[in-house]
């Protein structure tokens, strides 16, 4: 998929290292996003993948090195700073709001563009009502899209697994994000959910132009979709390039094959 | 007539996010709130009105903040008598420095302010979660009782530390506070800002600010990654909270009891709310209400059943045994339906829509 | 155990401004005796006071690190115990017999509290747990009361309560404290030897670490919870016989676990040395405020004064000194 038009760089993270107390987590990890593509990060267990995602919406702060986004170079992103500039994310042990349905779920996910203050919303009428419908129209878009729409009123909490995944994901969309970040959307998925999940994660990179940070474990899956892949392992950077290059990497062979070093 | 949603279609975003979106229990709310304002006035004794009805809307005012704070922001507090005795402190403040001022403009004085003090005494909780921050809270409590104690010129200097609410009306002479004031009149006045705070209330939780106070309670850490501002949106939950608990702290100073002192909202009075809203239901508007009639009510079953029934037990020992029956009550609905009499009622509203085909 | 260099840091500075506060109260105002002896007569009664603080929140921890639960019932137990203990004392059993039996009772209200309480509420959110065990605090006083009645009684177990003059007669101290701060020192000791060094003690810990963890050492969790509120149970009779003898039998007792509750957040829910070390920092502190700060503001601050002090102190270490503290995982 490398004839793919890729568009400029939109984030770029160097030379980052992680530490909590003595255990080094990321160890001079250096890539680059670019606009529109389908980046993945994979790696064995605990090789430091969720906490490069965590690193990159500023819920870890890094010791060492810098985050460029849209321009913006910084020591460390942080978390309302990320939300507020367009990245979104979905987790790999579902962070789901459990008490709520599926419909607030992925209404809260626009809260930052609601505009409605408190007093307009106490008395819920006029401008706020209309803002609130407004809103509702855009989240039965993406209530739509991901084919949820008879989950609507569900309190997410009794939801299977593979759903609440799907409405983790609709939680990040409403968002209207740049940059998506998804970690492991697939896992515990029998294949026909995993099919959905794709065909999903496609067609937000095709139709709205969302550029998107995958991390899975799933070989087939990650070479299919992705334009450029990382590969981590232990918190250092084993390779970065196309999915070809990567597999055929020897480095990585090893990683995944387990050859001593 | 059948319990049903079958049949009624909603053809706009609007119908669908109404507060009650089936017909029948649009008209059970309507007849609710035409028997409360219209019959009961009529058919109630003065006793009713005025030793049962009227703290039970009080209270169930203030269990609504505090379900505000902790049913649906998640944050656990026990101060919730400290900030009605501020509402009620500041009332009479400003009732005493301004007579001119309008008894609502009063009270909804006193709840601003007592806002601001919740929104002082919730900046720690942006550091401070679960049970510290519970316990934390009960410095406020601790903290304001002696305050309003301590210093003569919240009392106006009044010997007793008691103070007392002049004569106040909503408009002629319909008072509402003093000794020319009927229980219908403070019924009725009471119900009216009950029944608006409570809607209120319920159009905060359906909107925006609602959903960000759910999702703090559920996943702080989530809803800090999707953009939801922590700090403001706990304070938004203790300056809200705070809010409603002044006023009901206002009225039961000024409306239902006419004098109080500041012993009256001790740190029992927020284990009393605190039980209101476990009993009936945590993060619910109609749990708030349940609750608050359970917990009124029983003590003054509790102390009438044994004449009831003919035994005659010495005072002392009857607080005692009803000490000792509440405690087993409470563990008794914790254990059958630990969500409480909301989560009840709705279990039978859902038995009866399948009604008579369960499956 | 490893204490974090912050702790540290946090407790010299207490130190400081406990030592350094007073005294400057005493240079800048005329209404504030100042006098190194008196001063360390106030600071060491106290500590001494803290000691019996700690010892009502040590059965706190016990039962929070072992269950999770937040046993504000705590309180209860201790006016539990006394009340028993003194009720079996006036029906002629002798002393010795009645600490024996009301032993005993404790035993069996934690078996009772299992299987009635815990049993049917295990899974629940902590809260839940929270509000029963404010129903069991409710039904302990109003039970205690209703057997053994709610007159003030006293107990005397023969401990010495005469102030006593040490360092040439310049220091007076209350020996009953001593002696309560003395076998509060050995309950402690006790409890850490049984934790550190039994089969049982050493599966409660991997409870509260781990539940499943401890269902591998062998010991159904059942079993535990019975065991801690059984030890949570001993814990109240001791707080409850040195409370009792202090300030005779009487219902105030119960209000304790107020005071204890700031002793709590201070040390952390998780942990014995919290217990005690927050148990020294509040009781010094508050002794000191209330001779030193207290008169000029008007007196009276023992309500709040521990609350304060506590939150303070929450604000710089949210899980309390020696709480563990909580990581937050995505």
């Amino acid at each position: 998929m490398n004839e793919r038009n890729l568009g400029d760089v939109v984030l770029e993270v160097k030379g980052i290292s992680l530490s909590f107390g003595a255990i080094r987590v990321l160890n001079n990890i250096s890539f680059n996003v670019r606009k529109g593509e389908i980046r993945s990060i994979i790696g064995p267990n605990g090789a430091g993948k969720s906490s490069m995602l965590n690193v990159i919406n500023g819920v870890y702060h890094p010791q060492e090195g810098s985050i460029t986004y849209r321009g913006e170079t910084r020591q460390q992103m942080k978390v309302h700073h990320a939300a507020a500039q367009g990245i979104a994310r979905t987790f790999q042990n579902i962070a789901l709001f459990k008490g709520m349905s599926t419909l607030d779920n992925i209404m809260t996910g626009r809260n930052l563009k609601i505009k409605s203050n408190l007093l307009w919303q106490a008395i819920y009428w006029g401008k706020a009502q209309r803002e609130e419908i407004e809103h509702r129209r855009k989240v039965e878009e993406i209530i739509d899209f991901l084919e949820i729409q008879e989950i609507r009123k569900t309190p997410v909490g009794r939801l299977p697994y593979g759903m609440q995944k799907r409405v983790e994901l609709g939680r990040a969309l409403a968002a209207e994000p740049d940059l998506l970040l998804l970690d492991e959307p697939m896992a515990g998925m029998n294949v026909e959910e995993k099919e959905d999940m794709c065909r999903f994660v496609l067609d937000i990179n095709d139709e709205f132009g969302t550029t998107i940070v995958l991390i899975e474990h799933d070989m087939g899956v990650v070479m299919d979709l992705s334009d450029r892949v990382v590969v981590l392992d232990y918190g250092r950077q084993l390779a970065d390039g196309a999915p070809d290059e990567v597999r055929s990497n020897q480095a990585v062979i090893d990683a995944y094959l387990g050859v001593s070093h | 007539m059948l319990y049903r949603e079958a049949g009624e279609f909603k053809s706009t975003y609007q119908a669908d996010q109404a507060i009650l979106t089936i017909r029948q229990d649009r008209w059970f709310m309507w007849a609710m709130l035409a028997f409360a304002f219209l019959v009961i006035p009529l058919i109630s004794s003065e006793y009713w009105l005025g030793t049962i009805l009227l703290p039970f809307l009080i209270l169930a005012l203030a269990a609504l903040g505090l379900n505000v704070l902790t049913g649906y922001a998640g944050q656990l507090s026990l101060g919730t008598g400290g900030f009605m005795a501020t509402g009620a402190f500041a009332a009479y403040k400003l009732a005493t420095a301004f007579p001119e001022l309008h008894i609502v403009v009063v009270i909804l004085l006193a709840g601003l302010l007592t806002a601001g003090v919740g929104i002082l005494f919730g900046i720690p909780s942006l550091r401070i979660k679960g049970f510290y921050l519970a316990v934390a809270t009960l410095a406020s409590q601790f903290f304001l009782i002696w305050m309003f104690n301590k210093f003569g010129w919240f009392t106006n200097y009044s010997a007793s530390g008691v103070i007392s609410a002049p004569p106040m009306s909503v408009f002629g002479d319909a008072f509402v506070t003093g000794p020319y004031a009927t229980a219908e009149a403070k019924y009725l006045f009471t119900l009216s800002l009950v029944v608006l705070f409570a809607l209120m209330t319920k159009n905060l939780v359906r909107s925006n600010i609602g959903r960000e106070w759910m999702a703090v309670r559920d996943m702080d850490i989530a809803a800090e990654i999707i953009g939801i501002k922590m700090l403001s949106t706990k304070l938004k939950a203790f300056a809200y909270s705070s809010f409603l608990c002044g006023i009901s702290g206002a009225l039961w100073a000024f409306v239902y009891t006419g004098s109080v002192e500041p012993l009256a909202f001790d740190v029992n009075r927020s284990f009393q709310i605190l039980f209101m809203i476990i009993i009936g239901g945590l993060g619910s508007i109609m749990g708030a209400f349940l609750g608050a009639a359970f917990i009124v009510l029983l003590p003054i079953f509790l102390s009438n059943a044994p004449h009831w029934i003919g035994l005659n037990i010495p005072v002392d020992l009857i607080s005692h045994i009803e000490f000792m029956v509440f405690g087993v009550l409470i563990i008794f609905f914790l254990i059958v339906e630990p969500h409480g009499l909301a989560r009840l009622w709705q279990l039978l509203k859902e038995k009866l829509r399948l009604w008579p085909f369960p499956y | 155990m490893r204490i974090e260099r912050d702790v540290i840091y946090i407790i010299i500075v207490t130190l400081f401004l406990m030592v350094a506060i007073p005294w400057t109260m005493g240079q800048i105002s005329e209404d504030i005796f100042f006098e190194w002896p008196f001063f360390f007569e106030v600071a060491i009664g106290g500590l001494l006071a803290g000691v019996m603080y700690s010892l009502v929140a040590l059965g706190f921890v016990l039962i929070f690190k072992a269950s999770g639960v937040f046993n504000f019932a705590q309180g209860a137990m201790v006016l539990f115990s006394a009340l028993t203990l003194v009720g079996l004392n006036e029906l002629g059993m002798p002393i010795w017999l009645a600490i024996i039996a009301t032993l005993v009772v404790m035993l069996l209200l934690a078996v009772v509290i299992e299987r009635v309480v815990l049993r049917s509420l295990v899974n629940q959110e902590h809260i839940i747990l929270f509000m029963a065990t404010i129903g069991i605090t409710y039904f302990l006083d109003g039970f205690g009361q209703t057997l053994w009645g709610s007159e003030v009684k006293t107990l005397n177990l023969g401990i010495p309560s005469d102030p006593g003059f040490y360092f040439d007669g310049k220091i007076l101290i209350n020996d009953f404290d001593l002696v309560a701060a003395l076998l509060a020192g050995v309950l402690v000791i006790v409890l850490a030897l049984f934790f550190q060094y039994t089969r049982i003690g050493r599966a409660l810990r991997a409870v509260a670490d781990d539940h499943q963890a401890a269902l591998s050492v062998g010991i159904p969790l059942k079993h535990i919870w019975v065991i801690v509120w059984a030890v949570a149970g001993i814990v109240a009779l001791v707080a409850g016989i040195m409370w009792g003898s202090k300030l005779g039998v009487q219902f105030s007792l119960a209000l304790i676990a107020l005071k204890a509750l700031p002793v709590l957040i201070l040390g952390g829910f998780t942990s014995v040395p919290g217990a005690i070390v927050g148990g020294l920092i509040i009781g010094a502190g508050e002794k000191l405020a209330e001779v030193f700060i207290a008169p000029l503001i008007g007196g009276g601050i023992e309500d709040w004064f521990a609350y304060m002090l506590a939150l303070a102190f929450l604000v710089f270490r949210p899980q309390g000194l020696f709480g563990e503290k909580i990581i937050e995982r995505v």
